[in-house]
């Protein structure tokens, strides 16, 4: 009864809703001149207290706000929102990744034209973000000197996703007897090219440059820039 | 583990195409999986089968085609495979290769359609 099987080509990238609805947010944050920056990194790596202190510092000159993804508590908003900033929640409940749809629900009643730079935060999780364009102009990928030298050669692909890398916690260093040489070379090896600098958030070793990397960005982003101008236009002297 | 999404998109999609060619039944359905796009073969196949439950696409496959890696070379001027995916280097020069061509695949190439008498009869 029923004919052959027969091969029908389609040609359809599976993440393809993800990746319009991304593109559209990329248009409506650059009509609205926001820079976006996405951090991601595995949990425990110190993307909140970076990021806490990053509103801190930005939030003197430009208009910042911040959201913030968890599977589950509001705990990392609340810690952000002790920077005055705007931030706003996103409980994933299993989800394991933030989506472009997460982030435009979660943009519902917020006016983009009063902010200059917004902070996604991610899941803790260095594995299926790097799947998911979230409409941002930059994405960061943190990892701690608690880590090990090779985190990026064990997640080779989201560390080439992203187009910034930030080594936290560089304070602890010596106590665990990090290598930052050798950690700079794997980055090399899986993102070759990438900016890299090294942090702590908590002494503020490192995050004046990293901060200035930032702002350059948002000057990128609020000319009249396209979001590629953004990486390019501020290629930083990491620590040369 | 979000490849549990991947596969309700990937079963989302082809029942799509089924509906929009007449309720026609699929047997099967062709993915290129790059190596480098962070979706791990085998869980992606054990999330098919659950995704697949109570849907048209029951019983069907997924027949994965892996797709290796390759990055332009720019000291050789040239394509080249991978040494492997943690080193985004030329197997050749061993130069760094920064611009990667293949192996970010995840799209869903062809269907394998087994009733053609659906299509007939379908609102075509």
């Amino acid at each position: 009864m029923s004919m052959q099987p027969r091969l029908v080509e389609v040609r359809q990238k599976v993440l393809r809703q993800n990746d319009l609805l991304a593109r559209e947010l990329r248009e409506r944050f650059r009509e609205a001149g926001v820079a976006v920056v996405s951090l991601v990194s595995s949990p425990g790596s110190g993307k909140t207290t970076f990021l806490e202190k990053t509103l801190a510092n930005l939030r003197l000159r430009h208009r910042v706000a911040a959201l913030v993804g968890d599977l589950a508590t509001e705990n990392d908003a609340a810690r952000l929102a002790r920077s005055q900033a705007p931030v706003k929640q996103i409980i994933t409940g299993t989800v394991c990744h933030l989506d472009a749809q997460m982030i435009g629900n979660a943009l519902e009643g917020w006016d983009l034209r009063n902010l200059d730079l917004l902070f996604i935060e991610n899941v803790g999780n260095l594995v299926c973000p790097s799947s998911y364009d979230l409409g941002e102009n930059l994405r960061l990928v943190l990892f701690s000197v608690t880590e090990g030298e090779d985190k990026p050669l064990k997640y080779p692909t989201i560390f080439n996703t992203a187009d910034v890398a930030v080594i936290t916690k560089v304070d602890l260093s010596a106590a665990v007897e990090f290598d930052l040489e050798a950690a700079e070379n794997s980055i090399q090896s899986v993102r070759p090219g990438m900016p890299t600098f090294r942090v702590s958030a908590k002494t503020g070793e490192g995050m004046d440059e990293c901060m200035q990397f930032l702002e350059s960005a948002v000057a990128g982003s609020r000319g009249d820039a396209g979001e590629d101008a953004v990486v390019t236009a501020s290629s930083p002297g990491t620590k040369a | 583990m979000h490849e549990l999404s991947i596969a309700l998109s990937i079963v989302e999609m082809a029942c799509g195409e089924a509906e929009s060619r007449g309720g026609v039944k699929i047997d099967a359905v062709h993915l290129q999986l790059g190596q480098l796009s962070g979706v791990v073969k085998e869980a992606l196949l054990f999330s098919y089968d659950l995704a697949c439950e109570g849907t048209r696409l029951e019983g069907s496959r997924l027949v994965i085609e892996e797709i290796a890696p390759v990055a332009y070379c720019p000291a050789c001027r040239t394509q080249r495979a991978l040494d492997s995916t943690g080193r985004l280097c030329c197997s050749v020069c061993g130069g760094l290769t920064p611009e990667i061509l293949k192996g970010k695949e995840l799209e869903v190439v062809a269907l394998e359609i087994s009733d053609e008498h659906a299509t007939a009869s379908g609102r075509g």
